[in-house]
């Protein structure tokens, strides 16, 4: 089976390919300008004031001051610090009520699960079958107690893109700190940290073809961080660690790069992602998880009943292309996704999921033979299912019509 | 994908007697559609040899996978060695499941039980009943 075969990679969402130029930029930092911006000679001070540049840029992007961006490992570094820091906040006032959805990421989940058993109170706010949650529910979730309020930007698996703005303003009015887990978000669409009124943001670099290994938290000035390693004094004494300069770099390259084009990067992949969406609604009794309009532009997740999600991304894979599924397969638990049963897909047709994430690199071409591969592998696998055999010939009913 | 054994992946990717047996002379689903997996086994049975075996699965790689090999294991054989299938020995035949997917051929073993229940109770034939779950579980989720 090692037949050569184009690969068509749609799986932008878990990552992305790094950028020519964002691989350019990063080397010098590993074979000139290798220095430790701790050190007070001049290599080191070279990268120091790379480190500061990079800060800058991306600072700039986000709307904020440099002095409000914080390196981290990623994303979920950035979850877990920013929410631990506003509970650490909180407990002081004695709040400790917490906002936030039923589908976040793990990575605050987990981390509000950790708070909850330290006596935290959590209200995950319900998401409505296209998933969306309103800024009307946060509102009426709030509490005098309330110390975070914890919205992600867009969804990972489904793509949805909240109302942020809106949620910022109550969150500011009613003086409630309001983070956004904004990893699928940022380099995609337009973030304003200071218009949309949020307080910490957290990005993740390989999701915008940066590299891997590297993220930021935006916290508002005079939000105090909570330090989840401790060290050296590096990032004002909040994430102890020797900066990881030439990773810092190339997370500023990936965002500039990202947003210069993002407008008609944003254009092409609507386009796609629209045909994508139309040609696998085509297939019976599949179901578009999200709402059609207010998503990613390169998001597609779809539920097709009577199969299940991992045997279709193993053929697909065997067709040349790279996707994904919120199938619980496919991460060793039996559960599926918790997004798709958050918008209120039962398991029966949670199980048959596939999520295609493009890239700007996708073309029509790649859109329309995928569209004819999912086809084909959805009609195989019902093939030999025996719900499907039930369904069609009547003996249970479509739960999808 | 390394997550499989070639073994597997070659049973997921060309599965052997998938279909239906029209007048089966023993049918045994297993599993449900909230865990990921259903495993629906027809037998047809002729002086105590198995003729012919076919399945349908709806489930996973190693699901599809399981139910093929463990057909190809009992096709052709008497019916007390398809009694004596266990699911430790579908999962050496495709060189090993990974932890998490071992419920799988524990379904296909399962569902071969079933059918055969099912042939017993059809024909009348007295079998051991201890030999046989009476509660077909779905192992490893909780529903």
């Amino acid at each position: 089976m090692t037949k050569k075969m184009k690969q068509i990679y749609l799986d932008n969402a878990a990552t992305t390919k790094t950028s020519k130029e964002v691989i350019k930029a990063m080397l010098p930092y590993m074979d000139e300008i290798y220095g430790n911006p701790s050190s007070l000679h001049s290599v080191g001070q070279q990268a120091a004031e790379a480190l500061l540049d990079a800060r800058c840029r991306i600072a700039k992007r986000l709307g904020c001051t440099e002095k409000e961006i914080f390196f981290t490992s990623g994303g979920s570094e950035s979850d877990n610090q920013a929410i631990l820091s506003a509970a650490t906040i909180g407990e002081r006032k004695g709040k400790k009520h917490i906002v936030s959805t039923a589908f976040e990421h793990h990575a605050v989940l987990h981390t509000l699960e950790k708070l909850k058993r330290q006596g935290f109170e959590i209200t995950l706010l319900p998401i409505s079958e296209n998933g969306l949650i309103t800024a009307k529910q946060v509102q009426n979730a709030i509490r005098p107690d309330t110390c975070l309020v914890s919205v992600m930007y867009a969804n990972n698996e489904i793509g949805t893109i909240q109302p942020i703005a809106e949620i910022g303003e109550i969150c500011r009015e009613k003086n409630v700190i309001f983070h956004t887990d904004a990893v699928q978000a940022v380099g995609h669409v337009c973030v304003d940290v200071q218009k949309e009124r949020i307080d910490m943001l957290s990005l993740s670099a390989h999701k915008f073809h940066g590299p891997k290994g590297i993220g930021a938290l935006y916290v508002r000035k005079g939000i105090p961080l909570t330090s989840l390693i401790e060290g050296g004094a590096q990032e004002k004494g909040k994430r102890a660690g020797t900066e990881n300069i030439p990773a810092i770099v190339g997370m500023a390259v990936a965002l500039d790069e990202s947003c210069e084009n993002m407008e008609k990067n944003a254009k092409k992949l609507t386009k796609l992602r629209n045909m994508l969406i139309d040609g696998l609604s085509a297939i019976p009794h599949s179901v578009l998880n999200g709402d059609r309009e207010k998503r990613l532009p390169a998001n597609v997740s779809f539920c097709f009943e009577g199969i299940e999600g991992e045997s279709l991304l193993l053929l697909l894979d065997d067709k040349g292309i790279c996707a994904s599924s919120g199938s619980a397969c496919t991460s060793g638990s039996l559960d599926p996704s918790h997004v798709l049963l958050a918008i209120g897909r039962v398991h029966d047709i949670a199980h048959g999921s596939l999520r295609l994430t493009l890239s700007e690199e996708n073309t029509k071409e790649d859109v329309r033979y995928t569209v004819e591969a999912v086809k084909q592998v959805v009609a195989y696998l019902r093939g030999m299912s025996p719900i499907w055999r039930d369904l069609i010939s009547g003996k249970k009913e479509f739960i999808i019509k | 994908m390394a997550l499989y054994s070639e073994k597997v992946m070659d049973h997921f990717r060309n599965p052997r007697n998938v279909g239906v047996i029209e007048n089966a002379d023993g049918v045994g689903e297993v599993g449900n559609a909230k865990c990921g997996d259903i495993m629906k086994i027809y037998l047809k049975i002729e002086n105590n040899i198995i003729m012919d075996v076919k399945f349908e699965t709806f489930g996973c790689g190693s699901a599809i996978a399981s139910s093929s090999m463990a057909t190809e294991l009992i096709k052709g054989k008497p019916v007390s060695e398809a009694l004596a299938l266990t699911n430790k020995a579908v999962a050496e035949a495709l060189d090993g499941l990974p932890a998490h997917k071992l419920h799988c051929s524990v379904l296909a073993e399962e569902a071969i039980k079933k059918a055969l229940q099912n042939y017993y109770e059809k024909n009348g034939i007295e079998y051991d009943k201890t030999k046989f779950p009476n509660c077909i579980v779905c192992h490893g989720c909780d529903c």
